[in-house]
């Protein structure tokens, strides 16, 4: 065999050095990916208005003014004010901080807790395993809407009791998920070769397992920040999420409940705040599956 | 068959009892003294231990699970603290309220999804199939409670076609809340069963089928969706469970008395024997729903019959 001379050998080698780092390879699949592209542009919408939002508008979002209730659409007051006389469009650019953080902190939480307990249940199995998927079981029997409200009704409702029942809600999936790829990759070779150099169970979990099931769990991470958003809010429009008056979209949404005749924009710019964000990281997630994943294409 | 379903059967007892012990302990989890938090603040010293004793409050609590388990057995889920009447009955009065709103949902859903998935999959990539596609991820990230709002401003107060809410006005007052409820669940068995439906349509024997000349809709329904059932009848059982948890909602906004409305108020009048009541019941029609799946799946694959 004619050895290839080095300018020939050069080419594919940098294309190889590219490729092979997962998070490019996956970013320039998303990046062609329609609906990822729309999902981030709306992400990148959302943050930006929460960042410069209380920057352009000096209206604080709690500040009532009764005279000023129910004012139409104006020039100082872009979408009106509501029933208690706050500028509509303040409270949704705060609001948005909210409904992030309350996505991001559960979904945190839910990985945080989900993703080593299926590792180690998929990864050691027996009496460990057995444990973890009836406890799994018995959380996912129920409804996540009906757990996420009997929590909050005896913890009491606010951000924090918000947090623990989404996360709550939210780790059972992830648990699932893992051990589901846990379970193969503990038969691979490179698990197996760690073993027999002897390095501890601890880390292979950290280094070989957790790392190479993360693939389904980013989908689903990114799936699960639009379930509980949606599902936050749901709480809030019930009167038993974050208390008014801080400006949460749910909460809102159910205040705004009473005025639906007199004024229906109070209620529509909420829920489409809402859609948009559930939306975005759906799409977020499609694309994701895509770009993790060609074959489902 | 039948070995099977008492497999399955027998599997459903840890969940059913791990579901019941969740529910127990809610009221456990209450800060502070039960009791105290459900009398409310008006209450007085009297009031309290009469709650106290009619929760069994005083008992240990291994008792008092034991007790709880024991009442369970018999049916009985213990006495509404608003009303006194006994919760069974609280919710009995309410359940086919709720019963209705679901299945017609779940019907829609069906209907509309499966059609939707199926003709999105036979135009693969073209303008329908976008828009089918689309449509499935709108109704997918819907808040059914904004939806509900929506569709109220449009036909009740704008048009003035379709009451805005109760029940009694007949079958037309359950236009609007079922359109509610069913969206979500559309748009994920539309997208699953397209997705189920790619899969098949490329296989030999779909390709077998057409080329023996078999009509285009009996290969489609009679070869292809049959083989692709599997994945969408999972999403429906599951779907299930979003229907009545989603029920919780649509009967708040829309007033429908079922049992979902029963549990906001109940949390809103800190009637905690209720609540628990109805999140263990519909916990337990979830399980049933899944155990009901699963058994379909034997029915229409009968490979996992003898796995």
């Amino acid at each position: 065999m004619a050895v290839p001379a080095a300018g020939q050998l050069d080419a594919p080698i940098v294309e190889l050095a590219v490729a092979s780092t997962t998070g490019s390879r996956v970013w320039a699949r998303l990046r062609t990916h329609p609906s990822a592209i729309v999902g981030i542009a709306i992400l990148a919408l959302y943050v930006t208005a929460t960042l410069l939002g209380p920057l352009v508008f000096r209206w604080s979002p709690v500040h009532q003014s009764l005279a000023d209730s129910f004012l139409p659409a104006s020039v100082s007051h872009p979408l009106g004010t509501d029933d208690l006389g706050r500028d509509e469009l303040v409270r949704l650019l705060f609001g948005a901080r909210y409904t992030l953080l309350l996505g991001f902190a559960a979904v945190a939480i839910g990985l945080a807790i989900g993703v080593p307990m299926g590792a180690v249940s998929g990864y050691f199995g027996g009496g460990v395993d057995l444990l973890s998927q009836r406890v799994t079981d018995i959380v996912l029997a129920f409804p996540n809407i009906l757990l996420a409200l009997a929590l909050v009704a005896v913890l009491g409702v606010g951000l924090t009791n918000v947090i623990i029942a989404l996360a709550i809600t939210s780790i059972p999936i992830f648990v699932r998920l893992t051990r589901a790829s846990a379970l193969s990759i503990r038969e691979q070779p490179y698990v197996e070769a760690a073993r027999a150099l002897g390095v501890p169970s601890v880390a292979i979990l950290f280094r070989h397992v957790i790392p190479n099931s993360l693939a389904p769990v980013i989908v689903q991470a990114s799936l699960q920040l639009g379930a509980a958003i949606l599902l936050a809010a749901a709480l809030g429009f019930l009167g038993l999420g974050v208390q008014a008056p801080t400006p949460e979209w749910g909460t809102m949404l159910g205040s705004s409940r009473n005025y639906i005749f007199s004024d229906p924009n109070l209620a529509t710019f909420p829920g489409l705040a809402i859609f948009g964000a559930v939306l975005a990281f759906n799409l977020v997630g499609d694309g994701l599956r895509d770009a993790l994943d060609p074959r489902l294409r | 068959m039948i070995t099977y379903v008492v497999r399955r059967l027998l599997v459903a007892i840890p969940t059913l009892v791990g579901v019941a012990t969740v529910v127990f302990s809610l009221l456990r989890l209450l800060p502070g003294d039960p009791a105290v938090v459900i009398a409310g603040p008006q209450a007085t010293a009297a009031d309290v231990n009469r709650i106290r004793h009619q929760l069994g409050l005083t008992q240990p609590i291994w008792q008092q699970y034991l007790g709880f388990m024991g009442r369970l057995a018999h049916g009985d889920l213990g006495i509404s603290i608003r009303t006194g009447a006994s919760v069974l009955e609280e919710i009995f009065a309410r359940a086919p309220f709720t019963a209705v709103l679901a299945f017609t949902s779940l019907l829609i859903a069906i209907t509309i999804g499966v059609t939707a998935g199926v003709i999105a999959s036979t135009r693969r990539n073209t303008g329908t199939d976008l828009g089918i596609s689309g449509g499935a991820v709108f109704g997918a990230s819907m808040p059914t409670y904004w939806l509900g709002l929506m569709l109220i401003i449009v036909f009740a107060v704008h048009l003035r076609v379709l009451p805005a809410a109760g029940s009694d006005r007949g079958p037309i007052s359950l236009v609007l809340p079922a359109i509610t409820l069913a969206l979500f669940s559309t748009g994920l068995i539309a997208r699953q069963t397209r997705s189920a439906m790619l899969e098949v349509l490329g296989q030999d024997f779909v390709r077998t089928a057409r080329a023996k000349g078999a009509a285009r809709t009996a290969v489609l329904i009679r070869h292809a969706l049959r083989n692709a059932l599997l994945p969408i009848v999972t999403v429906i059982g599951l779907q299930f469970g979003t229907l009545l948890g989603g029920a919780v909602l649509t009967e708040s906004i829309f007033g429908w008395p079922g049992v979902g409305r029963l549990l906001v108020d109940s949390i809103g009048s800190r009637d905690y024997p209720v609540v628990q009541g109805v999140v263990l019941l519909l916990s337990v029609s979830f399980i049933a729903i899944n155990l009901i799946t699963d058994l379909m799946y034997a029915y229409i694959d009968p490979r996992i019959r003898y796995s």
